[in-house]
């Protein structure tokens, strides 16, 4: 490398610049670590040292009033999340409630319809941009336009119920509604599945389907033998992301049903609850140790994720091939 | 096999109806808020479904300018969203770089922590950041929000253009550097330019998360209303202060948010699908 580079040098090369290159060429590894720094020190600012510390105040009584260093109480944060507050079996709850529900229909809205739109039909690509659209509105005026969409007397929803002579529904302040609603808003949103799905089946060889029919096989034996078959990687990967972003649901209702979480708090999903421990009650101790036990669930779902990984992995590379 | 023209028949009209239904249903919530943003005030409040205002009601875009700060609002998201944007394109892309083609000791286990930094939800780390801030002073300015951008502290995005670079074929790197080109220059002359598509999905992503954000600007910003992005706005809009006779302005204000969405997506719509899929089998 350094015969050629200096093969390389003309006649008009000033030796500042010759020698500007050998120290670049020299100190390649200097290079590499500065170019990583600002990441790394990110790191270090915005993930583990916070990760630490939060793991030490759930072993504190840290509060609003606290001065100095925060007094260590073992695992009472812990004893009394399990055995005295009602809210966390209740937002445990609501938040499975609403996972239960949303995730899995998420998924089989997005999939029968990327699997229509992979028929090829004509207009397959406005089809595909109707459907895809309502994802790219951003969640907070997705809510809000939910909050009027859904709104007791001048919501559509009720009036269009009123005009087909149904019975209008309460649907954000009646505690049997609430959660219903948080799991419409999320539906509207199973474009961005959808997408993921329709990218996948396309990716799908064709020659496999010819093999099918020259064998005789039906669309249905197709479908069952060839196309979920191979798409069960991709959708058990998003069942997994669903499921951790669902336990993490926040916004929506913060917005939709406000911080206490609505009537019988029927909407009091679990990051209420830490939210409303850290930032209402400011009790910091305590949040902690909340948000150490979404943590401990999320890290398991996520080591799921990677331990079966190698089964979607060769997606990922038939995908590469194709873009 | 000779599929029956009748059957084919109604096999298209079934697909067709099931997608015409299906898309009206999506589009019938953005279709009611369009409705609902160009509806005068006396006309929100009838309990009588109305899909087509009566009058045209076009005043209140420019009302809503006049009720709200919309421009600062604007101003404030778009500070957010140049720092994201900084990010993902300098040190984001140098991160990726190094991690794609420069060798140094230790790289393996670097990006091991950057992958394994992927998988940390953001409730964990949410409080210390808080305390943090509000020790050094920092609760109440764009700090919180600007910092962690500027440092490109987004292991995906750093994750998606070492994927990319890593394609980008060994031959054009060496010549380079032959040639007498600085890894800095590599990066800058070559590299860059030749990661367009890449960077063009990374920017919609950063744009997006940034116009987005909510419980960022909630915790840091909310009780500071000078700088309140066009979200927290929405929200006080409807939340706080909301009344069901301003329905019409919540709906302006959404769809103001909405609008700039739609146009980056539909710009960006040819890198989005690979780099959607990227996302979605990585990452969600």
């Amino acid at each position: 490398m350094q015969a050629s580079l200096k093969a390389q040098r003309s006649e008009s090369d000033t030796s500042w610049k010759v020698r500007l290159q050998e120290w670049w060429f020299r100190n390649r590894a200097l290079i590499g670590y500065a170019f990583i720094f600002p990441w790394f020190a990110g790191f270090i600012i915005f993930d583990a040292a916070p990760f630490v510390y939060n793991l030490y105040l759930s072993f504190t009584d840290y509060q609003i009033g606290t001065v100095g260093t925060p007094p260590w109480i073992g695992f009472e944060n812990y004893t009394e999340i399990f055995t005295e507050d009602k809210l966390f079996g209740k937002s445990m709850y609501n938040t499975l409630y609403y996972l239960g529900f949303s995730v899995p229909l998420r998924l089989i809205f997005a999939f029968l319809i990327a699997l229509i739109l992979n028929l090829r039909v004509r207009g397959m690509e406005l089809y595909r941009t109707l459907f895809y659209v309502p994802s790219v509105v951003p969640l907070v005026a997705a809510t809000v336009i939910f909050a009027g969409f859904l709104n007791t007397r001048y919501g559509f929803l009720n009036q269009f119920l009123v005009l087909i002579g149904a019975t209008p529904v309460r649907w954000l302040s009646s505690p049997d509604a609430i959660k219903p609603s948080l799991i419409l808003l999320s539906l509207w949103g199973f474009g961005g599945q959808m997408i993921i799905f329709l990218a996948g089946l396309q990716s799908i060889p064709e020659d496999l389907y010819e093999a099918a029919a020259i064998d005789g096989g039906t669309g249905w034996h197709r479908l069952i033998y060839i196309t979920v078959p191979l798409m069960t990687p991709t959708i058990f990967f998003n069942l997994l992301l669903g499921l951790i972003g669902g336990f993490q649901v926040f916004e929506q209702v913060f917005i939709l049903i406000g911080t206490h979480g609505g009537a019988l708090q029927a909407g009091l999903v679990y990051m209420l609850h830490v939210y409303n421990k850290a930032f209402r009650d400011f009790e910091f101790g305590y949040a902690a140790a909340l948000s150490v036990i979404l943590f401990l669930i999320i890290f398991v779902l996520t080591l799921m994720v990677v331990y079966t990984s190698n089964r979607w992995v060769f997606y990922g590379d038939a995908q590469d091939d194709e873009a | 096999m000779i599929e029956d023209p009748r059957v084919k028949m109604f096999r298209h009209i079934s697909i067709y109806a099931v997608l015409t239904v299906g898309a009206i249903v999506m589009m019938v919530p953005l279709f009611w808020t369009v409705s609902t943003s160009l509806k005068t005030r006396d006309k929100i409040t009838i309990r009588r479904l109305e899909l087509i205002p009566d009058p045209i009601a076009f005043e209140n875009y420019p009302y809503l300018f006049e009720a709200r700060p919309i421009f600062r609002y604007t101003r404030n998201t778009m500070v957010i969203v140049v720092a994201s944007l900084f990010g993902a394109w300098v040190p984001c892309t140098l991160a990726g770089y190094a991690f794609a083609r420069i060798p140094f000791p230790g790289r393996n286990i670097f990006f091991g922590i950057l992958l394994a930094t992927m998988m940390l939800p953001y409730v964990v780390r949410l409080i210390p950041l808080f305390l943090f801030f509000d020790e050094i002073g920092w609760t109440r300015t764009f700090g919180p929000l600007i910092l962690p951008r500027v440092l490109g502290h987004n292991a995906f995005y750093i994750f998606l253009y070492r994927q990319f670079f890593r394609g980008i074929p060994e031959d054009i790197y060496d010549s380079a550097r032959i040639d007498g080109c600085s890894e800095f220059g590599v990066w800058w002359r070559i590299f860059m330019p030749m990661s367009r598509p890449v960077l063009a999905a990374v920017s919609i992503f950063a744009f997006s998360f940034a116009w987005n954000d909510f419980l960022n600007p909630l915790i840091y910003l909310g009780s500071n209303k000078e700088l309140w992005t066009l979200a927290l706005g929405l929200n006080a809009l409807q939340g706080f202060e909301g009344e069901d006779n301003s329905l019409n302005l919540i709906m302006v204000f959404s769809m103001l948010m909405i609008v700039p969405m739609l146009v980056v997506f539909y710009f960006g719509q040819k890198h989005l699908i690979s780099g959607v899929t990227a996302q979605g089998s990585l990452k969600g």
